[in-house]
């Protein structure tokens, strides 16, 4: 093949752009242009507003072009359909029926019927069972077991006789192996749950008396007191049954009325047919002839509804009955919680109907010395259960039952509640309930009055720092007189801080940190923490308390925004160290960097702040070790990483840089952060050229080296590969700028000299892909920097040129691979650039090769054979394909 | 080839009272066309009367069960022999509730030993080779509401260990229950009320019953047999009540097991301490 000299085209840039440089044509209104939305609009209104311009079917009004994936779903998209649809189904227990979740809806659009601000029965439900457990094992009683028997029975099919058999079985496992019949908590609340999905079953399958009979075993363990802990959530899990149970009843009978068309929602017994009425009917006679009192209560209770459907009138008649029914019931746990279902089921029904809920709790008022009766304390001593945490077994009744009572009732009622409670000796346990289930502004108005009657309260019974938690919440959410405000503070922390065990005292402290955050200073906030870690500190009480110590940070971090007003108090750091077990520590140090990284707008300085975040970034970035997961990783890089963006020293680039340094130092595990230091140095290196507009002092220059030196000896430490090749480039383009010729020269350098341990496969998002296309597209950009890196004067020329293209042909690409060629190929350009007389770009007061070189022949010619070699090999390897193309046909 | 035969009553709740009218259709569903040789209808009112074993002796009791009384009886032919085409034919029908000569309609009850029931009864005579089909259905009369109202008579009782007729009078705690029902007579579609007031008690109670007693009276050759027996027991509390609150006596009474015209009832107030 004859040989072919080779050489560069000489290139004028500015005619070629001035030749090239495309007209700037405007496109017309009615021109098409395929970025231009495609809208059909209305051409006979357009010609209205604008005539005589050749608007056509296209137009280019300024809206939002149309997503064409949007467009193509007409309405929401089936996801977020599907999402919306689970959100509401989602909050209650995950059973779920067709039957269920129909009625679950209904009922719930009936809750939002009562108003948004009425705290649904579901919220506190699972505040129950969360709150009342037992580590007891609840002994299965004889209750438990027949009913098992004739849940698990087909039916009334099995015997009676079977039964007793069964049961009697039962009664021996019992007297032999007690242990074994023990059920865990769990194991209870699972046992329910299967009743309530065989109450389901035995519905769908027409044996209404077997649902019945489920339902009443179910409402009778409601009599069974022992292990009373555990009462509240029993009470949660069986009423679920019964609600159940009421919501399969009412449907059906609403079913068999809509025959021709459905009921509307607020039909009126005229709407229901005979068949309907009679079926209704017939239901409320069964259930008047249960024998035992507490299960006929219930259950009628649970079908109350049903009532709609036979008479105007009686629903407002059953509810008073029912409630007088609920005197027969000799325990007062189990008579207090009958009231709050019956208020629950009220309230649900027919929230119009207050005059019963009224009843009901005068009624409690009434029975309330049954609480301190002889058979009360027999039981307590047999289970062993202190007064005070029997008295918290009523709380969520009354509570329940005082909120329907105070929703939006008038004023005058509630007083005349207070007063009622107040002739009955001050009851502490009422006064909580009245506390916490009254309107917070209510409250909140009369906190001096509760402060006084708090005092009066017998200690006996039931603790006042419970009172007084009670008292701090409502004042969280309302506010008191501003007059009061102190004394409210005073008088409650002089009982707060007396309270003995440290598990009580912060429980109540947590509260009251709220109230004491929005309407102090940092003064009274820093005085309450230091009386907590008072508190705290002996035995290391902290350690039980964390939950209750973060939530203490969380509020003062949702009060106080001000950063360096929160770490000015000297009590703040002291308090944070008290965190001790590493896991809780570094969640706490996130929680307020993300509060830090939300609501500091401006870059700070001060050193308070940057003391004290450093603090906590370290104890964040020393809790990385070996075992810490990527995703934990990352985001505390994040927030570290949120942190230093937030410090400036403004013109003090020195410090700013020492800054860095101590960072680097502090964080040198989290290679993010190492990565976001380094572009800050090289940022900081740009903002004084910046700020010298070019010109470099001595001492600028000095500083800019030293950024450049920052940088250089804190790339070798990432263990990315690509992020050091791009920081290399990076860096090396900014100590360009900055005139530090060495320096660039030495990232250059470096840059080329990892190239070979850039390894052939690298993990992205966890799957192994090729680096090849990654490690092309850095030589691509790494060679137009090359065009204007001034050669060394002590090497030879086109000295990084030349490395960077040994290095590409030692690397070791893959097999068939065209990377190596195609490297060659975008080298070509750049050499052509190259031997041109004046550069397409070049770098303010840096004299690029054209300068040093003038278009000296010699090293137009060193060009020329590099760039001969190149397409040599270029060509060698297109004949090499043609020679696989060939053998390929062949075979 | 199937067919069904049903008798649906107009009422859904299928009571009526002396005269009105007993209307409904019967339903015959079948795939083809039937032969059959007439369908009859016809009611009856019947009362049984049944001895006790306790009052009189077992054979006599086995014996001398007393001829069911007649109260109401009529028969009409639905259809003449012939055919009913396939599909679901509906024939309607309608029956005056009156009574013959001197006859009184009572009420429908469901007891121990009387039991007073009325029912229609449907039959289809068919060829030989077929079965005959036949078809009941039992329906409900209740008196005509009493025109005089009457005007209720409050009862006040007290219970102590004094007034039980018990053996052992001196082995009882101490109690005092005092107590008021509404009424004496009780209008029977009504629920029975009243209160009950525990006043003191030595022993802790364990629970308050109430207890519904129907007496039944037969006459036979030997006289008459008397016999009590339980309806209903409900309790209305439950556990040490509170003393001195007045707990409410509610029973609804159960309509098929009470009457209120031929027998008396009793009620009793049990309390179980």
């Amino acid at each position: 093949m004859a040989a072919v000299q080779w050489r560069s085209r000489g290139r004028n840039y500015d005619a070629e752009l001035q030749r090239c440089g495309l007209e700037a044509a405007l496109v017309d209104f009615g021109d098409y242009h395929p970025l231009k939305p495609i809208m059909v609009t209305d051409t006979k209104t357009r010609r209205g507003t604008r005539k005589g311009s050749t608007s056509s079917s296209s137009s280019s009004s300024s809206s939002a072009p149309p997503d064409p994936l949007s467009s193509m779903l007409d309405g929401t998209d089936p996801l977020s359909m599907f999402a919306a649809a689970s959100a509401t189904e989602t909050p209650t227990m995950s059973h779920s029926s067709s039957t269920g979740d129909l009625g679950r809806r209904k009922r719930e659009k009936e809750e939002e019927a009562v108003g948004p601000d009425f705290e649904p029965w579901s919220l506190k439900r699972g505040e129950i069972l969360a709150r009342f457990t037992t580590t007891e094992k609840l002994s299965i009683n004889l209750f438990m077991g027949s009913d098992r028997g004739k849940a698990t029975s087909q039916g009334s099919a099995v015997s009676e006789k079977v039964r007793t058999r069964l049961e009697e079985l039962d009664d021996l496992e019992e007297g032999s192996q007690r242990e074994l019949l023990n059920l865990s908590q769990q194991d209870y609340a699972n046992r329910i749950e299967e009743l309530n999905q065989s109450l389901k079953e035995a519905w769908s399958s027409d044996q209404k008396v077997k649902a019945l009979k489920i339902v009443i075993q179910c409402s009778k363990l409601l009599s069974d007191t022992s292990v009373i802990q555990f009462y509240p959530s029993k009470f949660v899990l069986i009423t679920d049954i019964l609600d159940t149970f009421g919501r399969l009843v009412y449907d059906r009978i609403w079913t068999m009325c809509s025959d021709p068309r459905p009921l509307p929602d607020n039909f009126t017994v005229e709407d229901v047919n005979d068949t309907a009425k009679e079926t209704c009917l017939n239901w409320f006679y069964k259930i008047a002839s249960i024998r035992e009192l507490l299960p006929r209560l219930y259950v009628e209770a649970a079908i109350l509804k049903c009532n709609r459907f036979l008479n105007k009138s009686a629903i407002q008649e059953t509810l008073p009955r029912l409630t007088a029914m609920i005197r027969g019931i000799g325990d007062p746990l189990v008579a207090a919680y009958a009231r709050a279902y019956l208020c629950r089921v009220g309230m649900e029904v027919a929230p119009h109907l207050k005059e019963s809920l009224n009843r009901n709790f005068f009624d409690l008022l009434g029975t309330f010395r049954q609480i301190s009766s002889e058979n009360v304390r027999a039981q307590l001593v047999l289970q062993m259960v202190e007064m005070p945490e029997y008295l918290t077994l009523y709380s969520p009744a009354i509570s329940w039952i005082l909120q329907c009572i105070a929703y939006r009732a008038p004023e005058s009622l509630l007083t005349e509640m207070m007063e009622r409670c107040k002739k009955l000796g001050n009851n502490a346990l009422l006064l909580n309930s009245v506390m916490r289930a009254f309107r917070p502004e209510f409250v909140a108005a009369r906190a001096t009055d509760f402060i006084g009657m708090i005092k009066d309260c017998d200690e006996a019974g039931f603790p006042k720092h419970l009172l007084f938690g009670s008292l701090g919440r409502s004042l969280a959410s309302a506010d008191p007189p501003e007059s009061e405000r102190l004394t409210i503070l005073n008088e409650a922390w002089k009982v707060i801080t007396k309270v003995r065990s440290p598990q009580d005292y912060i429980n109540c402290a947590e509260i009251w940190v709220e109230f004491t955050c929005r309407h102090f200073t940092k003064r009274e906030v820093n005085t309450i923490l230091a009386d907590i870690i008072k508190h705290m500190t002996p035995d290391r009480a902290f350690e039980d308390a964390y939950p209750q110590l973060q939530s203490v940070i969380r509020k003062i971090l949702t009060y106080l925004h001000d950063f360096s007003v929160l770490f000015s108090m000297e009590r703040f750091l002291p308090f944070l160290d008290m965190f001790q077990k590493d896991s809780v520590r570094v969640e706490v140090c996130k929680s307020i960097m993300e509060v830090f990284i939300k609501h500091q707008v401006e870059l700070t300085r001060d050193p308070v702040i940057l003391n004290a975040m450093l603090h906590i970034c370290k104890t964040m970035h020393d809790s990385v070790n070996a075992l810490t997961l990527e995703d934990e990783k990352r985001s505390l890089a994040l927030l570290i990483i949120g942190f230093i963006r937030m410090v400036s020293f403004g013109r003090d680039f020195e410090q700013q840089l020492s800054f860095c340094v101590e960072a680097r130092a502090t964080f040198c595990n989290l290679e993010p952060v190492l990565v976001q230091l380094i572009h800050t140095v090289n940022q900081l290196a740009m903002e004084t050229r910046r700020v010298m507009r070019g010109n470099h002092s001595r001492k600028t220059a000095a500083f800019v080296r030293a950024c450049a030196a920052y940088s250089f000896i804190t790339i070798p430490s990432l263990s990315s590969i690509f992020s050091r090749l791009s920081l290399y480039l990076l860096s090396g383009q900014v100590a360009l700028a900055n005139q530090c010729l060495s320096q660039a020269d030495a990232f250059l350098k470096a840059a080329v000299s990892i190239l070979p341990e850039v390894p052939r496969s690298i993990s992205v998002e966890g799957k192994l892909r090729s680096s090849e296309s990654f490690l092309l597209d850095f030589i691509n950009s790494f060679l137009a920097t090359l065009l204007v890196i001034p050669d060394h004067p002590e090497h030879g020329v086109l000295y990084l040129v030349r490395g960077l293209l040994n290095m590409v042909q030692d690397y070791t690409w893959e097999d068939n691979s065209d990377a190596k060629v195609r490297v060659y190929i975008s080298a070509l350009p750049l050499l052509a650039a190259m031997s041109q007389e004046t550069y397409l770009y070049s770098i303010p007061k840096v004299d690029s090769n054209e300068t040093l070189y003038g278009g000296d022949p010699k090293f137009l010619s060193e060009i020329n054979k590099l760039c001969e070699t190149l397409i040599g090999q270029i060509l060698d390897h297109l004949k090499t394909l043609g020679r696989d193309e060939v053998r390929t046909l062949l075979i | 080839m199937s067919v069904t035969l049903d008798i649906r009553l107009k009422r859904a709740n299928k009571v009526y009272r002396e005269g009105e009218t007993v209307a409904g259709v019967i339903l015959l569903i079948c795939k083809e066309a039937l032969q059959h040789h007439g369908i009859s209808l016809s009611m009856e009112g019947v009362v049984n009367l049944q001895l006790s074993s306790k009052s009189v002796g077992v054979f006599e009791a086995f014996y001398n069960s007393v001829k069911p009384i007649q109260l109401i009886s009529s028969n009409i032919e639905v259809a003449k022999a012939g055919k009913i085409p396939g599909g679901k034919t509906e024939i309607p029908f309608e029956f005056p509730l009156h009574t013959k000569g001197n006859k009184v309609l009572y009420e429908t009850y469901h007891g121990v030993f009387v039991n007073i029931q009325y029912s229609l009864r449907c039959d289809m005579k068919r060829s030989l080779l077929a079965k005959d089909l036949s078809r009941s259905c039992e329906f409900i009369v209740h008196c005509q509401p009493q025109k005089s109202k009457v005007i209720p008579t409050p009862v006040n009782f007290t219970i102590t260990p004094d007034t039980l007729q018990s053996r052992e009078k001196n082995s009882l705690p101490k109690f005092l229950i005092r107590g008021h029902l509404d009424a004496t007579n009780c209008v029977i579609s009504l629920p029975l009320t009243g209160e009950v007031v525990v006043e003191n008690s030595d022993v802790p109670i364990k629970s308050i019953e109430l207890q519904l007693v129907r007496v039944e009276t037969c006459g036979c050759a030997e006289g008459y047999a008397r016999d009590a027996t339980e309806i209903q027991n409900i309790q209305i509390a439950e556990g040490d009540v509170c003393h001195g609150l007045a707990i409410p006596i509610y029973m609804i009474f159960p309509r098929l097991f009470t009457c209120p015209t031929l027998e008396t009832t009793n009620f009793k107030v049990g309390g179980v301490i």
